[in-house]
Protein backbone atom coordinates (compact mmCIF):
# COMPACT_ATOMS: atom_id res chain seq x y z
CA UNK A 1 0.00 0.00 0.00
CA UNK A 2 2.93 2.10 0.68
CA UNK A 3 3.84 1.86 -3.10
CA UNK A 4 0.63 2.50 -4.22
CA UNK A 5 -0.35 5.89 -2.12
CA UNK A 6 3.06 6.86 -3.36
CA UNK A 7 2.24 6.47 -6.34
CA UNK A 8 -1.56 8.07 -6.05
CA UNK A 9 0.38 10.95 -4.76
CA UNK A 10 2.85 11.48 -7.45
CA UNK A 11 0.20 11.39 -10.35
CA UNK A 12 -1.97 13.64 -8.35
CA UNK A 13 0.46 16.10 -7.67
CA UNK A 14 2.36 16.26 -11.27
CA UNK A 15 -1.35 16.54 -12.92
CA UNK A 16 -1.97 20.18 -10.44
CA UNK A 17 -4.48 18.46 -8.44
CA UNK A 18 -2.69 18.58 -5.12
CA UNK A 19 -0.03 20.39 -3.46
CA UNK A 20 2.04 18.21 -0.80
CA UNK A 21 2.31 21.06 1.31
CA UNK A 22 -1.25 21.27 2.28
CA UNK A 23 -0.95 17.27 2.74
CA UNK A 24 1.33 17.90 5.22
CA UNK A 25 -0.54 21.02 7.04
CA UNK A 26 -3.67 18.19 6.73
CA UNK A 27 -2.21 15.43 8.49
CA UNK A 28 -0.68 17.81 11.29
CA UNK A 29 -4.11 19.24 12.23
CA UNK A 30 -5.38 15.58 12.50
CA UNK A 31 -3.03 14.41 14.63
CA UNK A 32 -2.46 17.28 16.56
CA UNK A 33 -4.91 19.91 16.78
CA UNK A 34 -8.38 18.40 16.41
CA UNK A 35 -9.46 15.48 18.77
CA UNK A 36 -11.02 14.05 21.75
CA UNK A 37 -9.43 16.71 24.00
CA UNK A 38 -12.04 19.37 22.16
CA UNK A 39 -14.97 17.12 23.43
CA UNK A 40 -13.86 16.94 26.91
CA UNK A 41 -13.91 20.11 27.30
CA UNK A 42 -16.98 20.81 26.07
CA UNK A 43 -18.60 17.88 28.53
CA UNK A 44 -16.40 19.38 31.72
CA UNK A 45 -17.59 23.17 30.73
CA UNK A 46 -20.92 21.39 30.01
CA UNK A 47 -20.67 20.02 33.96
CA UNK A 48 -19.68 22.82 35.22
CA UNK A 49 -21.71 25.08 33.72
CA UNK A 50 -25.77 25.03 33.64
CA UNK A 51 -26.47 27.88 31.39
CA UNK A 52 -23.58 26.18 28.90
CA UNK A 53 -25.38 22.73 29.10
CA UNK A 54 -28.99 24.10 28.41
CA UNK A 55 -27.30 25.38 25.51
CA UNK A 56 -25.32 22.31 24.48
CA UNK A 57 -28.23 20.17 24.51
CA UNK A 58 -30.63 23.01 23.19
CA UNK A 59 -28.25 23.48 19.63
CA UNK A 60 -24.53 21.79 20.08
CA UNK A 61 -23.41 23.45 16.59
CA UNK A 62 -23.75 26.89 18.07
CA UNK A 63 -23.03 26.11 21.82
CA UNK A 64 -19.54 24.53 20.54
CA UNK A 65 -18.78 27.34 18.17
CA UNK A 66 -19.39 29.86 20.83
CA UNK A 67 -16.59 28.34 22.65
CA UNK A 68 -14.00 29.28 20.46
CA UNK A 69 -12.18 25.68 20.80
CA UNK A 70 -12.85 25.04 16.96
CA UNK A 71 -13.84 27.35 14.04
CA UNK A 72 -16.09 25.77 12.02
CA UNK A 73 -19.01 22.86 13.08
CA UNK A 74 -20.68 20.97 10.35
CA UNK A 75 -24.64 20.78 10.24
CA UNK A 76 -25.67 19.64 13.23
CA UNK A 77 -23.84 18.74 15.57
CA UNK A 78 -26.73 17.53 18.51
CA UNK A 79 -25.66 16.32 22.42
CA UNK A 80 -27.15 13.76 24.26
CA UNK A 81 -27.85 13.70 27.32
CA UNK A 82 -26.58 10.22 29.87
CA UNK A 83 -28.20 10.34 33.21
CA UNK A 84 -28.90 6.74 36.00
CA UNK A 85 -32.20 5.88 33.38
CA UNK A 86 -30.65 6.37 30.10
CA UNK A 87 -27.81 6.07 28.41
CA UNK A 88 -27.03 6.63 24.91
CA UNK A 89 -24.64 5.39 22.27
CA UNK A 90 -23.40 6.61 18.86
CA UNK A 91 -22.82 4.49 16.04
CA UNK A 92 -22.77 4.78 12.02
CA UNK A 93 -24.00 1.21 10.27
CA UNK A 94 -23.66 2.08 7.11
CA UNK A 95 -20.14 3.97 7.08
CA UNK A 96 -17.92 5.44 9.47
CA UNK A 97 -19.72 9.05 10.32
CA UNK A 98 -18.41 10.72 13.63
CA UNK A 99 -18.30 14.28 15.40
CA UNK A 100 -14.66 14.94 13.77
CA UNK A 101 -14.84 18.52 15.09
CA UNK A 102 -15.28 17.73 18.52
CA UNK A 103 -13.53 13.86 18.61
CA UNK A 104 -11.14 13.79 15.49
CA UNK A 105 -10.97 10.90 13.00
CA UNK A 106 -12.89 7.64 14.76
CA UNK A 107 -11.17 4.83 16.23
CA UNK A 108 -10.85 1.64 14.31
CA UNK A 109 -13.17 -0.25 16.40
CA UNK A 110 -15.66 2.35 15.64
CA UNK A 111 -15.33 1.49 11.97
CA UNK A 112 -15.48 -2.10 12.32
CA UNK A 113 -18.20 -4.41 11.23
CA UNK A 114 -18.31 -6.08 14.98
CA UNK A 115 -19.48 -2.71 16.33
CA UNK A 116 -21.21 -1.58 13.27
CA UNK A 117 -23.28 -4.90 13.40
CA UNK A 118 -23.85 -5.54 16.87
CA UNK A 119 -24.37 -1.44 18.58
CA UNK A 120 -28.00 -1.69 17.09
CA UNK A 121 -29.31 -4.74 18.66
CA UNK A 122 -27.00 -5.97 21.00
CA UNK A 123 -25.52 -2.27 22.94
CA UNK A 124 -25.01 -3.96 25.98
CA UNK A 125 -23.38 -7.21 24.58
CA UNK A 126 -21.30 -3.91 22.99
CA UNK A 127 -20.57 -2.30 26.53
CA UNK A 128 -19.48 -5.57 28.05
CA UNK A 129 -16.46 -5.64 25.01
CA UNK A 130 -15.76 -2.30 26.55
CA UNK A 131 -15.60 -3.79 30.17
CA UNK A 132 -19.06 -1.65 30.54
CA UNK A 133 -21.55 -3.04 32.87
CA UNK A 134 -24.91 -0.88 32.80
CA UNK A 135 -27.53 -1.06 36.30
CA UNK A 136 -30.37 -3.05 34.65
CA UNK A 137 -32.47 -0.38 35.11
CA UNK A 138 -31.08 1.84 32.70
CA UNK A 139 -32.74 2.16 29.26
CA UNK A 140 -30.05 2.26 26.30
CA UNK A 141 -30.96 4.80 23.37
CA UNK A 142 -28.85 3.72 20.40
CA UNK A 143 -28.27 6.89 18.06
CA UNK A 144 -27.53 5.33 14.19
CA UNK A 145 -25.62 8.30 12.67
CA UNK A 146 -27.35 7.77 9.19
CA UNK A 147 -26.97 11.17 7.66
CA UNK A 148 -25.18 14.51 8.58
CA UNK A 149 -26.28 15.21 11.79
CA UNK A 150 -23.49 14.11 14.23
CA UNK A 151 -23.79 13.34 17.54
CA UNK A 152 -21.70 13.72 20.88
CA UNK A 153 -22.64 11.81 24.05
CA UNK A 154 -22.66 14.21 27.22
CA UNK A 155 -21.79 11.63 30.16
CA UNK A 156 -22.79 11.77 33.84
CA UNK A 157 -20.49 13.27 36.22
CA UNK A 158 -18.30 11.48 38.64
CA UNK A 159 -19.37 11.65 42.19
CA UNK A 160 -17.11 13.08 44.16
CA UNK A 161 -15.86 15.76 42.11
CA UNK A 162 -17.40 18.67 43.64
CA UNK A 163 -15.73 21.35 43.43
CA UNK A 164 -13.13 20.50 40.76
CA UNK A 165 -12.16 22.96 38.34
CA UNK A 166 -13.18 22.57 34.75
CA UNK A 167 -9.66 21.45 33.53
CA UNK A 168 -9.23 18.96 35.87
CA UNK A 169 -12.76 17.55 34.89
CA UNK A 170 -11.68 17.42 31.52
CA UNK A 171 -9.12 14.61 33.20
CA UNK A 172 -12.17 12.03 33.77
CA UNK A 173 -13.69 12.67 29.84
CA UNK A 174 -12.93 9.90 27.89
CA UNK A 175 -13.44 9.68 24.13
CA UNK A 176 -15.34 6.67 24.45
CA UNK A 177 -18.05 8.19 27.46
CA UNK A 178 -18.57 10.85 24.56
CA UNK A 179 -19.20 7.25 22.11
CA UNK A 180 -21.19 5.99 24.61
CA UNK A 181 -18.72 2.93 24.65
CA UNK A 182 -17.77 4.20 28.20
CA UNK A 183 -18.29 6.10 30.84
CA UNK A 184 -16.18 8.62 32.67
CA UNK A 185 -13.59 8.00 34.58
CA UNK A 186 -13.93 7.77 38.13
CA UNK A 187 -12.34 11.03 40.55
CA UNK A 188 -9.66 7.91 41.64
CA UNK A 189 -9.14 7.15 38.49
CA UNK A 190 -6.92 10.35 38.04
CA UNK A 191 -3.99 11.36 39.70
CA UNK B 1 -27.62 -0.87 -2.64
CA UNK B 2 -28.44 -3.81 -0.13
CA UNK B 3 -24.80 -4.44 0.43
CA UNK B 4 -22.66 -5.47 3.04
CA UNK B 5 -21.66 -2.46 3.64
CA UNK B 6 -25.18 -1.74 5.39
CA UNK B 7 -24.16 -3.95 8.64
CA UNK B 8 -26.34 -3.01 11.17
CA UNK B 9 -28.04 -6.52 13.27
CA UNK B 10 -26.01 -8.88 11.44
CA UNK B 11 -24.38 -11.57 13.07
CA UNK B 12 -21.16 -13.21 13.22
CA UNK B 13 -18.79 -10.84 13.00
CA UNK B 14 -17.56 -11.46 16.53
CA UNK B 15 -16.22 -9.13 19.62
CA UNK B 16 -15.51 -5.41 19.24
CA UNK B 17 -11.60 -4.59 19.79
CA UNK B 18 -10.69 -1.24 21.05
CA UNK B 19 -6.99 -0.92 21.05
CA UNK B 20 -4.99 0.89 23.86
CA UNK B 21 -3.72 4.89 23.40
CA UNK B 22 -4.60 4.31 19.56
CA UNK B 23 -2.23 6.36 16.89
CA UNK B 24 -4.94 8.90 14.81
CA UNK B 25 -2.88 6.99 11.64
CA UNK B 26 -1.19 3.38 11.77
CA UNK B 27 0.90 3.78 8.78
CA UNK B 28 2.47 6.36 7.00
CA UNK B 29 0.47 5.57 4.49
CA UNK B 30 -2.94 6.15 5.82
CA UNK B 31 -1.72 9.57 6.59
CA UNK B 32 -0.78 10.53 2.93
CA UNK B 33 -3.99 8.94 1.59
CA UNK B 34 -6.33 10.65 3.96
CA UNK B 35 -4.92 14.25 3.26
CA UNK B 36 -4.90 13.60 -0.41
CA UNK B 37 -8.61 12.36 -0.37
CA UNK B 38 -9.47 15.41 1.98
CA UNK B 39 -7.44 17.61 -1.07
CA UNK B 40 -9.45 15.97 -3.44
CA UNK B 41 -13.00 16.35 -1.85
CA UNK B 42 -12.18 20.58 -1.54
CA UNK B 43 -11.42 20.46 -5.13
CA UNK B 44 -14.44 19.81 -5.81
CA UNK B 45 -14.29 16.45 -7.92
CA UNK B 46 -16.81 14.42 -5.60
CA UNK B 47 -18.83 14.78 -2.83
CA UNK B 48 -18.95 12.29 0.27
CA UNK B 49 -22.22 10.56 -0.94
CA UNK B 50 -20.48 9.63 -3.72
CA UNK B 51 -17.13 8.92 -2.47
CA UNK B 52 -19.12 6.40 0.26
CA UNK B 53 -21.33 4.95 -2.65
CA UNK B 54 -17.79 4.25 -4.04
CA UNK B 55 -16.69 2.33 -1.42
CA UNK B 56 -19.99 0.46 -1.55
CA UNK B 57 -19.65 -0.96 -4.85
CA UNK B 58 -16.53 -2.58 -4.22
CA UNK B 59 -16.73 -6.59 -4.13
CA UNK B 60 -18.19 -8.19 -1.08
CA UNK B 61 -15.05 -10.30 -0.51
CA UNK B 62 -12.93 -6.75 -1.07
CA UNK B 63 -14.77 -4.58 1.39
CA UNK B 64 -15.02 -7.25 4.56
CA UNK B 65 -11.29 -8.08 3.69
CA UNK B 66 -9.72 -5.07 3.51
CA UNK B 67 -8.67 -2.36 5.99
CA UNK B 68 -10.34 1.02 6.53
CA UNK B 69 -8.41 3.42 4.71
CA UNK B 70 -7.92 0.46 1.94
CA UNK B 71 -11.00 0.67 1.05
CA UNK B 72 -10.95 4.31 0.75
CA UNK B 73 -8.04 3.75 -1.65
CA UNK B 74 -9.89 1.62 -3.69
CA UNK B 75 -12.62 3.73 -3.72
CA UNK B 76 -10.47 6.82 -4.52
CA UNK B 77 -9.09 4.83 -7.35
CA UNK B 78 -12.25 4.02 -9.26
CA UNK B 79 -13.53 7.60 -8.85
CA UNK B 80 -10.53 8.70 -10.32
CA UNK B 81 -10.73 6.43 -12.99
CA UNK B 82 -14.83 6.73 -13.84
CA UNK B 83 -13.89 11.05 -13.74
CA UNK B 84 -11.35 10.92 -16.09
CA UNK B 85 -8.79 12.31 -13.92
CA UNK B 86 -6.26 9.95 -12.83
CA UNK B 87 -5.61 6.44 -14.97
CA UNK B 88 -4.88 2.64 -13.32
CA UNK B 89 -1.84 3.03 -15.73
CA UNK B 90 -0.59 6.02 -14.37
CA UNK B 91 -0.58 4.52 -10.55
CA UNK B 92 0.92 1.33 -11.98
CA UNK B 93 3.49 3.75 -13.98
CA UNK B 94 4.04 5.76 -10.66
CA UNK B 95 3.98 8.87 -12.86
CA UNK B 96 1.11 11.15 -14.93
CA UNK B 97 1.33 10.30 -18.50
CA UNK B 98 -1.64 12.67 -19.32
CA UNK B 99 -1.76 16.07 -18.10
CA UNK B 100 -4.39 16.44 -15.31
CA UNK B 101 -7.60 18.43 -15.99
CA UNK B 102 -9.00 21.56 -14.94
CA UNK B 103 -10.59 21.43 -11.24
CA UNK B 104 -12.88 24.05 -9.07
CA UNK B 105 -9.88 24.85 -7.13
CA UNK B 106 -7.06 23.60 -5.61
CA UNK B 107 -6.05 23.28 -1.44
CA UNK B 108 -3.09 25.17 -0.30
CA UNK B 109 -1.59 24.52 3.63
CA UNK B 110 -2.60 28.44 4.51
CA UNK B 111 -6.87 26.67 3.70
CA UNK B 112 -6.26 23.59 5.34
CA UNK B 113 -6.89 25.28 9.05
CA UNK B 114 -10.77 26.58 7.51
CA UNK B 115 -11.29 22.68 5.95
CA UNK B 116 -10.80 20.58 8.43
CA UNK B 117 -14.93 20.70 9.78
CA UNK B 118 -17.34 18.57 7.72
CA UNK B 119 -18.68 20.58 5.22
CA UNK B 120 -22.18 21.82 4.66
CA UNK B 121 -25.31 20.17 4.00
CA UNK B 122 -27.80 22.10 4.80
CA UNK B 123 -30.13 23.70 2.06
CA UNK B 124 -32.97 26.44 1.86
CA UNK B 125 -36.34 24.13 1.89
CA UNK B 126 -38.27 23.06 -1.26
CA UNK B 127 -41.70 22.88 0.41
CA UNK B 128 -42.87 22.40 3.96
CA UNK B 129 -42.35 19.02 6.34
CA UNK B 130 -44.66 16.20 5.71
CA UNK B 131 -44.66 15.30 8.99
CA UNK B 132 -43.79 16.97 12.71
CA UNK B 133 -42.24 15.53 15.81
CA UNK B 134 -44.64 12.87 17.46
CA UNK B 135 -46.37 11.61 14.09
CA UNK B 136 -45.97 7.98 13.92
CA UNK B 137 -44.36 7.17 10.46
CA UNK B 138 -43.64 3.63 8.51
CA UNK B 139 -40.22 3.85 6.69
CA UNK B 140 -40.97 2.57 3.28
CA UNK B 141 -39.95 -1.00 2.45
CA UNK B 142 -37.15 0.26 -0.65
CA UNK B 143 -33.95 -1.78 -2.20
CA UNK B 144 -32.67 0.89 -4.72
CA UNK B 145 -29.74 -0.79 -6.26
CA UNK B 146 -28.04 2.36 -6.32
CA UNK B 147 -26.54 4.89 -3.03
CA UNK B 148 -29.17 4.92 0.28
CA UNK B 149 -28.82 6.24 3.39
CA UNK B 150 -31.88 3.85 5.13
CA UNK B 151 -30.59 0.89 6.08
CA UNK B 152 -31.92 -2.39 5.96
CA UNK B 153 -32.66 -2.80 9.52
CA UNK B 154 -35.17 -0.04 9.89
CA UNK B 155 -36.96 -0.64 6.52
CA UNK B 156 -40.90 -1.21 6.77
CA UNK B 157 -40.92 -0.25 10.47
CA UNK B 158 -42.86 1.94 12.19
CA UNK B 159 -41.64 4.35 14.75
CA UNK B 160 -42.16 7.88 16.18
CA UNK B 161 -40.62 11.12 14.50
CA UNK B 162 -38.58 12.79 17.56
CA UNK B 163 -37.03 15.81 15.90
CA UNK B 164 -36.95 18.00 12.72
CA UNK B 165 -33.43 18.58 11.77
CA UNK B 166 -33.78 21.17 9.11
CA UNK B 167 -33.38 20.34 4.95
CA UNK B 168 -30.60 18.63 3.76
CA UNK B 169 -28.83 17.11 0.46
CA UNK B 170 -30.49 13.81 -0.52
CA UNK B 171 -28.02 11.57 -0.65
CA UNK B 172 -29.83 8.94 -2.54
CA UNK B 173 -29.68 11.52 -5.67
CA UNK B 174 -26.86 13.37 -5.48
CA UNK B 175 -24.51 9.75 -4.97
CA UNK B 176 -25.15 9.21 -8.96
CA UNK B 177 -25.43 12.76 -10.25
CA UNK B 178 -28.96 13.41 -9.90
CA UNK B 179 -28.74 16.27 -7.87
CA UNK B 180 -29.06 17.78 -4.85
CA UNK B 181 -32.96 17.78 -4.55
CA UNK B 182 -32.86 18.59 -0.80
CA UNK B 183 -35.10 16.81 1.42
CA UNK B 184 -36.18 17.38 4.93
CA UNK B 185 -34.47 14.78 7.67
CA UNK B 186 -35.76 13.65 10.68
CA UNK B 187 -34.60 11.90 13.44
CA UNK B 188 -36.66 8.83 13.20
CA UNK B 189 -37.17 6.04 16.93
CA UNK B 190 -38.04 2.70 16.96
CA UNK B 191 -38.71 0.89 19.82
CA UNK B 192 -36.41 -2.25 20.00
CA UNK B 193 -39.29 -4.96 19.90
CA UNK B 194 -39.80 -3.29 16.25
CA UNK B 195 -36.55 -4.05 14.62
CA UNK B 196 -35.78 -7.39 16.30
CA UNK B 197 -38.88 -8.60 17.79
CA UNK B 198 -39.08 -10.71 21.04
CA UNK B 199 -35.44 -11.00 21.31
CA UNK B 200 -34.78 -7.48 21.59
CA UNK B 201 -33.09 -5.95 24.57
CA UNK B 202 -36.60 -4.96 26.35
CA UNK B 203 -35.52 -1.12 27.25
CA UNK B 204 -33.80 -0.56 23.84
CA UNK B 205 -34.72 2.16 21.68
CA UNK B 206 -32.75 3.03 18.13
CA UNK B 207 -33.41 5.81 15.76
CA UNK B 208 -31.94 6.64 12.47
CA UNK B 209 -32.09 9.92 10.60
CA UNK B 210 -34.14 9.71 7.91
CA UNK B 211 -34.78 12.00 5.11
CA UNK B 212 -38.65 12.69 4.02
CA UNK B 213 -38.77 10.21 1.06
CA UNK B 214 -37.95 7.62 3.08
CA UNK B 215 -41.07 8.01 5.07
CA UNK B 216 -44.68 7.77 5.26
CA UNK B 217 -47.47 8.16 7.83
CA UNK B 218 -48.05 5.51 9.64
Amino acid sequence: MQLRVRALETVLTEKGYVDPAALDAIIEAYETKVGPHIGARVVAKAWSDPSFKRALLDDATKAVLALGLVNRVGDHLIAVENTPKLHNMIVCTLCSCYPWEVLGLPPVWYKSAPYRSRAVNDPRGVLADFGVTLPADSAIRVWDSTAETRFIVLPMRPKGTEGWSEEKLTSLVTRDSMIGTGLAKQPGEVA
Amino acid sequence: MDGVHDMGGMHGFGKVSPEKNEPVFHQDWERRLYALYRAMSYAGVWCIDQARFAREQLPPEVYLASSYYRKWELGMEKQLAELGLAGTDELTAGRALRPGKSLKRKLTAAEVANTVTRGSFARPAQKPARFKPGDRVRTKNIHPKTHTRLPRYARDKVGVVEALRGCHVFPDTVAIGKGEDPQWLYTVLFDGRELWGDSAEPSLKVSIEAFEPYLEPA
